[in-house]
């Protein structure tokens, strides 16, 4: 079967299984077989990371049961497929969130873990694997072992944001946070443009425990690196508004939609629909998180082409002239892109590849047009120069010479991986893109 | 709530659209006895479905092609749900491949037995119990494949056109008693037995197949198709005159 990744631009044609138990696990192994195995949860990763062209992809959202809940201590074993939105539903009611939470909820476990995926709760709670007790992982001998920072705890390192490299989780634990409400109460400001931005982050960081900001990539001159801010507190006194109902996408939109006069129009709406003097307002806690699943396969508004998203992090000291020269090389572009996320992130997180550092955190969809391949490029270049890194769950673009200079923990990774899967059983797409392993192996 | 409480005992709880239908069943109030034979499956969903919907879920060992067990089977059955209406969803089947059939003659035995005999078998023990209860419902997954034998699938569609009469039969004599059967018929459905078939075309989500038997099985109805247009295409089918279909390669 095809299988694409969420920006649609990366593409593959894939032997797939998918198991629905765990005895159906081990059917997926088969060392004989070419190119190797993947585990894919939902997708949502924007590039090839789940993909595996000519190879074996273990379909794994099937595998969707929560297995104990623990009210006491909010501690949750499920297995990978189960995703955001099922933990929401049984355990909003009952005072508990999963403990970080991508922009979608339709995300599953197994990818959370493999992309150790942060929310706008970051700088408060951390990433994902920070919450992980334990997880089971069949590694490429077929056996399952049980790894925690105790035991097995290099193997634990490597399977959190070892985007599935080191094989496929069956099952994970972990400590689910109180929630206090299905209500948060939102409070929205304008920003005026980028220094400011960083300013008011300084100190909402500190305070608040979700953040979000969202800056007009297209704006220039005075405008430039304007944007709206959002933090939110949980609100008990508040009943939580109705929910909406989620839209589909009929058709992929021809190319012509998206040009940057239209973005540039849309984004100043966006920017205005905020008062200037501020303002707040009550959403139900899904919706805060979840804005864009409201549209359920919203990337079709890309069209055929498909896009990319960059994401990338910059630390503290470097994001200031960091985030100037990539929102100026964006804006140069003039590539049409809607409004980009700027969040700050607290530390680091516990995997040898973990996205997360102390920093800020600017995420953007790209069209994928001609010339769009160059623009990535010097958009690495610039978060190579700045010490910074790109996300692997959104990327499609990165190379292997600015993936090993991002990632300093890659030498324990592959130790790790020479260990476990000395006949490179598990490969993906990006492992091989990247050349995560050194020549000579997959 | 007005309405007595419900069991809903799932036969073949392992399959996709059986999990899907006791997931639903739950969510809408009902407790469920989770029947099968890989219990390390059964109980993950047991545990998934009590955390999910706040409802009891419980398992039972069950082989459908031990039939000498079924009287006992059933009784456990009754007791499990204790003073609840008694449902039941009748969801397991064996379909290997026609070819392969041809090729190992146990597969055809292991078929019938599974498809016709342990469905009817089970059914029977249980047909007293909705006597006792005066009422419940009871979903039988049959197939589009039962309503005419083809060269591709004849094995498995005979057991399921036999299961179909029996139902039929079944049917008349609960009737009698305020207990109503739904003979499930399903096109293609998004499971397991299909994933990576070739030929497969509008293919069905189990929860929406889930949602369908629900839906019928609460309105007490006799027979669907699932999904709906499967009726049309199985009337064309079945009214291909003889000598032209036994020509056909389907
Ligand atoms: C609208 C949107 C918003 C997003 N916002 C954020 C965000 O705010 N923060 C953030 O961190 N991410 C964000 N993401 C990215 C997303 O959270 C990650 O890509 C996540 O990994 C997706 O999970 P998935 O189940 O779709 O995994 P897939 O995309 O299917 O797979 C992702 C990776 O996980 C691995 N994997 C999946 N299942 C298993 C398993 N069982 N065992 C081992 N490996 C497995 C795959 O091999 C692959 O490497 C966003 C994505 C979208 C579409």
């Amino acid at each position: 079967m095809e299988l694409s990744g969420w920006g649609r631009s990366s593409r593959a044609r894939v032997e797939a299984c998918r198991p629905e138990r765990q005895a159906d696990l081990a059917g997926a192994l088969n060392p004989a077989a070419p190119n190797g195995l993947i585990a894919h949860g939902a997708g949502r990763s924007y590039g090839d990371a789940a993909l595996n062209h000519n190879g074996r992809v273990a379909l794994t959202a099937r595998l969707d049961r929560i297995l104990s809940f623990d009210p006491a201590s909010g501690e949750t074993v499920c297995e990978p497929g189960v995703t955001f939105r099922d933990l929401l539903a049984a355990f909003l009611p009952r005072g508990f969130m999963p403990p970080a939470s991508p922009g979608t909820a339709f995300a599953t476990i197994g990818g959370a873990v493999a992309a150790d995926v942060h929310g706008k709760n970051h700088d408060r709670h951390g990433s994902f694997g920070d919450h992980v007790l334990w997880l089971d992982l069949m590694v490429a001998d077929g056996t399952t072992r049980r790894l925690s920072p105790t035991s097995e705890s290099d193997l634990f390192a490597a399977t959190i944001g070892g985007m599935g490299l080191t094989g496929i989780v069956r099952a994970a634990c972990f400590r689910m946070l109180p929630s206090a409400a299905p209500t948060v109460r939102v409070k929205e400001r304008r920003i005026a443009g980028l220094d400011a931005f960083l300013a008011a982050f300084a100190e909402v960081r500190e305070t608040a425990t979700f953040s979000v900001g969202w800056i007009d990539a297209l704006a220039r001159g005075a405008e430039f690196g304007r944007g709206i801010l959002e933090t939110a507190e949980f609100e008990p006194a508040i009943p939580p508004p109705p929910a909406g109902r989620a839209k589909r996408v009929p058709v992929d939109f021809p190319g012509f939609i998206l040009n940057p006069l239209t973005v540039r129009l849309f984004n100043r709406a966006y920017y205005a629909r905020v008062p200037a003097a501020g303002r707040e307002r009550f959403a139900r806690f899904e919706t805060f998180l979840y804005p864009l699943d409201a549209l359920y396969d919203w990337n079709r508004i890309y069209g055929r082409a498909g896009f990319y998203q960059f994401q990338c992090v910059l630390p503290d000291a470097e994001a200031p002239a960091g985030l100037r020269a990539l929102l100026e090389e964006i804006g140069r572009a003039g590539n049409a892109s809607f409004l980009a996320v700027l969040k700050t992130l607290g530390s680091a997180g516990r995997g040898h590849l973990s996205f997360p550092m102390r920093g800020f955190t600017l995420a953007l969809d790209i069209p994928r047009r001609s010339g769009t391949d160059d623009l990535m490029a010097r958009l690495e270049r610039i978060v190579r120069d700045r010490g910074g890194r790109i996300y692997l769950a959104k990327d499609a673009t990165l190379s292997p010479e600015g993936f090993r200079a991002m990632y300093p923990k890659l030498p324990r990774f592959l130790e790790t991986l020479g260990r476990v899967d000395p006949a490179a059983v598990f490969a993906s797409d990006l492992a091989r893109r990247l050349a995560i392993r050194p020549a000579g192996s997959q | 709530m007005s309405a007595a409480r419900e069991t809903w005992l799932v036969l073949g709880a392992s399959s996709a659209i059986a999990r899907a239908f006791a997931r639903l069943a739950a969510a809408e109030g009902a407790d469920v006895l989770l029947a099968g034979r890989d219990r390390a499956d059964l109980d993950a969903a047991a545990a998934d479905i009590a955390l999910r919907s706040g409802r009891r879920a419980s398992i039972l060992d069950f082989d459908a092609a031990d039939l000498a067990a079924h009287a006992a089977f059933v009784e456990r059955a009754r007791a499990a749900a204790g003073d609840t209406m008694l449902n039941l969803f009748l969801a397991f089947g064996f379909m290997p491949a026609q070819t392969e059939i041809d090729a190992d003659p146990a597969l055809l035995h292991q078929a019938i037995a599974a498809n016709y005999a342990g469905a009817v078998g089970v059914l029977h023990a249980a047909a007293p119990i909705f006597e006792a209860q005066k009422g419940g419902r009871l979903v039988i997954l049959g197939s589009v494949a039962g309503d005419r034998g083809r060269l591709k699938n004849y094995v498995y569609g005979s057991a399921k056109a036999g299961l179909a009469a029996y139902a039929q039969g079944l049917r008349a004599r609960l009737y009698r008693s305020g207990a109503s059967i739904t003979a499930v018929k399903p096109g293609f459905v998004d499971t397991a037995m299909t994933f990576g078939l070739p030929g497969m075309f509008l293919v069905a989500s189990p929860e929406s197949v889930a949602r369908a038997c629900l839906a019928a099985a609460r309105a007490g109805k006799d027979e669907i198709y699932v999904p709906f247009f499967w009726r049309a295409i199985m009337a064309i089918i079945r009214n291909i005159p003889e000598r032209l279909f036994k020509r056909l390669n389907i």
